[in-house]
């Protein structure tokens, strides 16, 4: 404890407005989507827009237990402008206190923080969407973006993977895309149940059977860690270069302001240089794969 | 005039002028180390003193700082009110005035921090100039901090029979302006003179360890990311977090609930928190982005002498060997980045 604590009679009290203040969000809908996931549509005080872009991300407070960054699901397009959409999977004291949540309760909103998808750059071409487990989430903000503004995007590719059939997410909003708009999609699974008719097989297995136009496609990849090498390298192989690959990293934003440290990928912050990166930015960052 | 001198004897008197409008914090010895503590006079300042144990960040940037408090329940987030005093900072070293340098640079980079802008209204900082090297840890000449250069408001210079002080802010002219014990007979030109000549002289007195030059260190950085070094270094630390919390430039910090025993108001808090600590960088679903030792040390070098050359052109290491001094695992900085030059050389 430094002595700046001690009263002094020269000392005086300033107020400083908080910084790191919440907004208040209230939950408007809720839905268990897995075991672990669950949905959560919420609206800002007074319906203020979030003004987010697909990609980026929101840090949720709740007081007494902490705050937690979590990625938005739903697209700026959306036609109700005053609320958003998230899905969080259980796995902290964070997101464990989230899901006792129901509609009606309130939860702190801070954001939207980090760099968006490029979308100026995806506009005009042909994309190829890679979505790994929990990487649908932030990926469907970007897809149902997409979708609103089909004509301004080529051929869309939509390639999902995931442990066991009951892990899959969006699944029904997907095959819903797919019958309003052209759009190409498969699914893989690891494991198989006995009703599943699908592909098994990690997601990389998808990806030499996918017909793409080398010269205008960019890949969106987003996905665990482990997926990336896999997936990238497949991606490589098939003709894609660094600068068509965009990636979403995971890493432990606290502040998304840039300077607790937590979220640095060597000297790049992931809450404000991502965590949406080019594959080709990478080079130089050893340690975000 | 901006140079000024100061009988030896009249230290005191400085002081005590100083006390009148400020609470002033001056080196003091403790055992046989040395911390920064409120002082009531001269005679409790140890001027000749290697760097404390604690860097000065504590006062602009402390170890717990509330952000708000709040009522259960509720989202928003009460402001708070922060207690300041103005206070003198008496005696830094110019490593650490370049230590707080960085800080500056951190905490106004965009988005500005608040709490720290509101502290550092309230600090006065007052040098003193190191004539000798404190101890064979410093690596100041090499990161060219043993000299003053800016970023205080009054530096202090042991000029033998006299101290010299010389202004550097509106606020260092004001309160050398109303003291009466500082004797204004010299004129600048000459002074700025005898103070090049102090310096030319004791520079001869300091000497380099590091085998680097400073404008090779971002390079050496460049090419040392897969150096056998770091596998050394990360076999001994043993991320206890030491030297990131002497570190004068080190500011991660962790954000922290704390709840009344009543369950019903509680306060949010900024706590400085270390790279050094094992579960740093692991995520809520358990991976880890930096799980090896030697992975967490280089990022603490590379924060100090790479990374922060690419963000904000400045070096976050200010030689002060603060690092080294509180190892208990004997990790030296100076042996780190000499072996670095070692081992890139043989490439």
């Amino acid at each position: 404890m430094c002595s700046a604590d001690r009263i002094n009679p020269l000392s005086e009290l300033v107020a400083v407005d908080p910084l790191y203040s919440p907004m208040e969000g209230t939950i408007l809908k809720t839905k268990q989507m897995t075991a672990h996931e669950k949905f959560f549509e919420i609206r800002l005080e007074g319906g203020k827009e979030l003004g987010h872009l697909p990609g980026q991300f929101v840090i949720f407070s709740l007081f007494g237990i902490g705050e937690a960054p979590i990625s938005v699901s739903s697209s700026p397009t959306k036609k109700d402008k005053s609320t958003f959409e998230v899905v969080t999977r259980k796995v902290g004291v964070f997101t464990a206190a989230m899901h006792k949540l129901e509609p009606g309760d309130k939860i702190g909103v801070r954001g939207p923080f980090g760099r968006p998808f490029p979308i100026d750059d995806l506009k005009g071409n042909d994309l190829l969407f890679v979505a790994g487990g929990l990487g649908i989430v932030p990926l469907r903000s970007l897809i149902q973006f997409v979708m609103d503004k089909r004509r301004d995007f080529g051929e869309v590719t939509i390639l999902l993977g995931c442990r066991e059939p009951k892990d899959r997410l969006f699944t029904n909003e997907i095959e819903e895309w797919g019958r309003m708009t052209d759009i190409n999609y498969a699914c893989t699974v690891d494991r198989a149940d006995p009703e599943w008719k699908g592909n098994v097989g990690v997601i990389t297995t998808l990806i030499p059977g996918v017909d793409i136009d080398l010269k205008r496609t960019y890949a969106v990849v987003v996905g665990p860690p482990i997926m990336y090498k896999f997936v990238i390298a497949e991606l490589l192989k098939k003709g894609l270069s660094g600068d068509q690959i965009v990636i979403s990293l995971e890493r432990r934003m606290k502040c998304g302001l840039g300077k607790c440290g937590h979220c640095q990928i060597n000297g790049k912050y992931t809450c404000q240089d991502g965590p949406t990166f080019i594959y080709s930015e990478l080079k130089t960052l050893e340690e975000a794969l | 005039m901006r140079y000024v001198y100061l009988a030896k004897s009249d230290l005191d008197a400085l002081i005590q002028h100083l006390k009148k409008s400020h609470r002033v914090i001056a080196p003091v010895k403790k055992e046989n180390l040395f911390i920064l503590a409120e002082v009531q006079g001269a005679g409790e300042i140890a001027l000749k003193y290697i760097p404390t144990i604690l860097p000065p960040k504590k006062y602009f940037f402390p170890p717990v700082e509330k952000l708000g408090s709040f009522k259960m329940g509720d989202e928003k987030m009460n402001s708070v009110n922060m207690e300041t005093q103005p206070t003198v900072l008496f005696g830094l070293h110019t490593c650490d005035i370049d230590g707080i340098e960085c800080l500056e640079t951190v905490f106004h980079y965009h988005p500005a921090d608040p709490y720290y802008k509101k502290r550092r209204k309230s600090l006065v900082l007052i040098g003193y100039e190191c004539m000798f090297p404190c101890d064979e840890y410093a690596t100041c000449v090499t990161m060219d901090t043993h000299n003053p250069k800016a970023g205080y408001d009054i530096m202090i210079t042991d000029a033998g029979d006299k101290y010299i002080i010389h202004m550097n802010s509106e606020i260092g002219e004001k309160l050398i302006g109303t003291c009466l014990a500082v004797s204004r007979t010299g004129n600048d030109a000459d002074i700025k003179f005898e103070l090049r000549r102090l310096r030319e002289e004791k520079i001869k007195k300091f000497k380099t360890i590091l085998d680097t030059e400073y404008t090779e260190i971002h390079d050496l950085f460049k090419q040392s990311y897969k150096a056998p070094a770091w596998k050394d270094v990360g076999k001994r630390c043993v991320s206890c977090g030491n030297c990131t919390t002497v570190c004068p430039t080190c500011y991660c910090f962790d954000i922290q609930d704390e709840v009344e025993l009543n369950m019903e108001t509680g306060e949010r808090k900024r706590i400085w928190d270390s790279c050094q600590l094992e579960e740093f960088a692991t995520v809520a679903g358990g991976e880890n982005f930096r799980e090896e030792r030697s992975e967490r040390q280089r990022h603490r070098y590379y924060r100090k002498f790479c990374y922060s050359i690419d963000k904000y052109n400045k070096f976050f290491c200010t030689g002060c060997g603060r690092c080294t001094r509180a190892c208990v695992a004997d990790i030296k900085l100076y042996e780190t980045l000499n072996q670095l030059k070692k081992e890139t050389n043989n490439v």
